[in-house]
């Protein structure tokens, strides 16, 4: 579905990103993971236009997108659940979740969309005319699952979805992530929650200071001697 | 006593109005301000072009100065949607030592106006003799035996009403559409709006837009009550920056009250230190705010909503 071929990437001048290649398939949870810096965000940031390879081809369902209006990523199916959830902290939920479904079939469908998430999420529902930066932080994680699912997106990526949540609520983020990939929904996320991610994950790679060093199913990475010993701290 | 509550009352009263045409003005550079993160310093400017179309058609057509608002708004709509397309846009791409070009060149783009109407239509002052002009209700019309007298000025009364008519039509169109809600959004956070898939050019040229009509309608409404020449848009610049200040750079609801509050506070100075101290007044105010308040209004609304 998601083909990355050999991008690079540069902030100004300074390249993080190495020829990184990597595909998700449809149906799928895929997972990148890798240590704070590694370039993880920058990838996803890049799949969403907001950041363009200086070399490399991406392509969504056999087509290039590298070169697309970032605005039109979210009509072709792709929703970004972007690091630190950057919710419209004073709009309320409902207004939140409306931004999501901006365009095309998923504006047309946002009545039934919402009720489906609301159905998924029924804290979004109780909360939905509150401001979104009211929310405590796992409602707010969940609200941007939330708004990113109304895009009715193919493929969803999620930039660290753990990020500053307790254990428990974590572990709700990735059973949330488990049941829209059950509904047929794709999934890449990136991660630092090592564990808890090549869990739920069907495949793994492992990025480190902007190159793949390793990729495999998500059980296989886990029994791997150096993600061990690098990122489970066994 | 019962003058000096009059007078008191009276200056209040007069505050007020003006304050919720001052909150009109604030509102367009409010907007622009939130969405662009630039200060349209051709604010004024653009109030004077939509004061000199409503002063024609009034001359040429002897069409009522309320009625201009629904030509002057689409008319400076077009106008600031132009603006920042082909010159402001293409200024922002362009990185450079000076971060803020683009305020610069809204300094440039008000200059022009303002000569190019001086060219034009000579830099005599004009106004619109409307009919209504001086009528007034006075409260004695109402309660014969009122302890005090006060007046409320027709003109005045019905440019005040327009401004929150145009203020409330802003907020629902703010509030219900997903246009406004995505300038809202884009206000808030860029990228984030980017992902959501938000054409943010799009919506920096509507915005500048929408703060061009709102000042427009503005003007319309303030030439009934007011006086016409080509420099006089540096004077409402000022206002519209001291508002935007005050009531926390880009924020909609701060302006308003950041307009009210500055009206009645001119009006005050006005009245109990002399007409020529209204200025000193504005920027006092201006000065307080950012020493007391450097948030502005915004930054207490929020933390009363979002507890920090």
């Amino acid at each position: 579905m998601l083909e990355i071929k050999n991008i690079d990437v540069l902030y100004g001048d300074v390249q993080v990103i190495w020829g990184v290649s990597f595909e998700v398939k449809a149906k799928e949870i895929v997972a990148m993971i890798g240590a704070n810096g590694a370039g993880k965000s920058t990838i996803l940031r890049t799949i969403s236009g907001i950041l363009r390879p200086k070399m490399g081809e991406i392509l969504f369902e056999g087509k290039p997108i590298y070169k697309i209006d970032p605005f039109k990523l979210t009509e072709l199916g792709i929703a970004h659940v972007p690091e630190a959830r950057r919710l419209f902290v004073e709009m309320t939920v409902e207004e939140n979740l409306d931004m999501g479904s901006l365009r095309g079939e998923a504006r047309v469908r946002r009545e039934k969309t919402k009720a489906m998430v609301f159905e998924l999420l029924p804290r979004l529902r109780e909360r939905r005319r509150q401001l979104a930066g009211t929310l405590s932080g796992g409602e707010q994680q969940m609200l941007a699952v939330g708004r990113g699912l109304m895009s009715l997106p193919k493929l969803q990526m999620f930039d660290e979805p753990s990020l500053g949540l307790a254990p428990l609520l974590v572990r709700e983020v990735f059973h949330t992530i488990r049941k829209i990939n059950g509904e047929g929904t794709t999934v890449l996320i990136v991660e630092q929650n090592v564990k808890q991610t090549l869990l739920v994950a069907d495949r793994g790679y492992v990025l480190e200071t902007g190159k793949i060093t390793q990729q495999g199913t998500g059980q296989a990475l886990l029994g791997d001697e150096h993600v061990k010993t690098a990122y489970l701290g066994v | 006593m019962a003058a000096q509550v009059e007078l008191f009352l009276q200056t209040l009263i007069s505050g007020f109005l003006l304050g919720g045409l001052y909150a009109l003005i604030g509102l367009g550079m409010a907007l622009i301000m939130g969405v662009m993160r630039i200060i349209n310093l051709a604010h004024g400017d653009l109030m004077m072009v939509a004061m000199y179309v409503a002063y024609w058609l009034f001359t040429l057509f002897h069409i009522d100065p309320y009625l201009s608002v629904f030509v002057a708004t689409p008319l400076l709509f077009f106008l600031g949607v132009g603006l920042q397309k082909f010159l402001i846009n293409p200024v922002m791409k362009v990185e450079s030592i000076l971060p803020h070009n683009q305020v610069i060149l809204t300094v440039g783009i008000g200059m022009i106006l303002a000569n190019l109407a001086t060219v034009f239509f000579t830099s005599n002052y004009r106004s619109t003799p409307v009919s209504y002009a001086s009528k007034a209700w006075y409260l004695t019309d109402f309660w014969k035996n009122a302890p005090i007298e006060l007046s409320l000025s027709a003109p005045w009364s019905l440019s005040f009403l327009a401004a929150v008519i145009i203020t409330v039509a802003l907020w629902f169109f703010l509030t219900k559409t997903d246009t406004g809600k995505s300038i809202r959004a884009t206000a808030q956070d860029i990228d984030a709006a980017l992902l959501m898939g938000v054409n943010v050019g799009v919506m920096r040229a509507v915005t500048f837009g929408i703060g061009a009509a709102l000042v427009g309608g503005a003007g319309c409404l303030f030439i009934p009550i007011y006086y016409l020449y080509p420099s006089l848009g540096k004077q409402f610049t000022n206002v519209g920056f001291v508002i935007t200040v005050l009531g926390g750079m880009g924020s909609t609801e701060g302006a308003i009250i950041g307009g009210v509050i500055l009206g009645i506070f001119e009006s005050m100075t006005a009245t109990y230190l002399g007409m020529g101290w209204a200025p000193v007044g504005r920027f006092l105010i201006f000065v307080a705010a950012l020493v007391f308040l450097p948030g502005g209004v915004a930054s207490i609304l929020r933390k009363q909503r979002l507890g920090k």
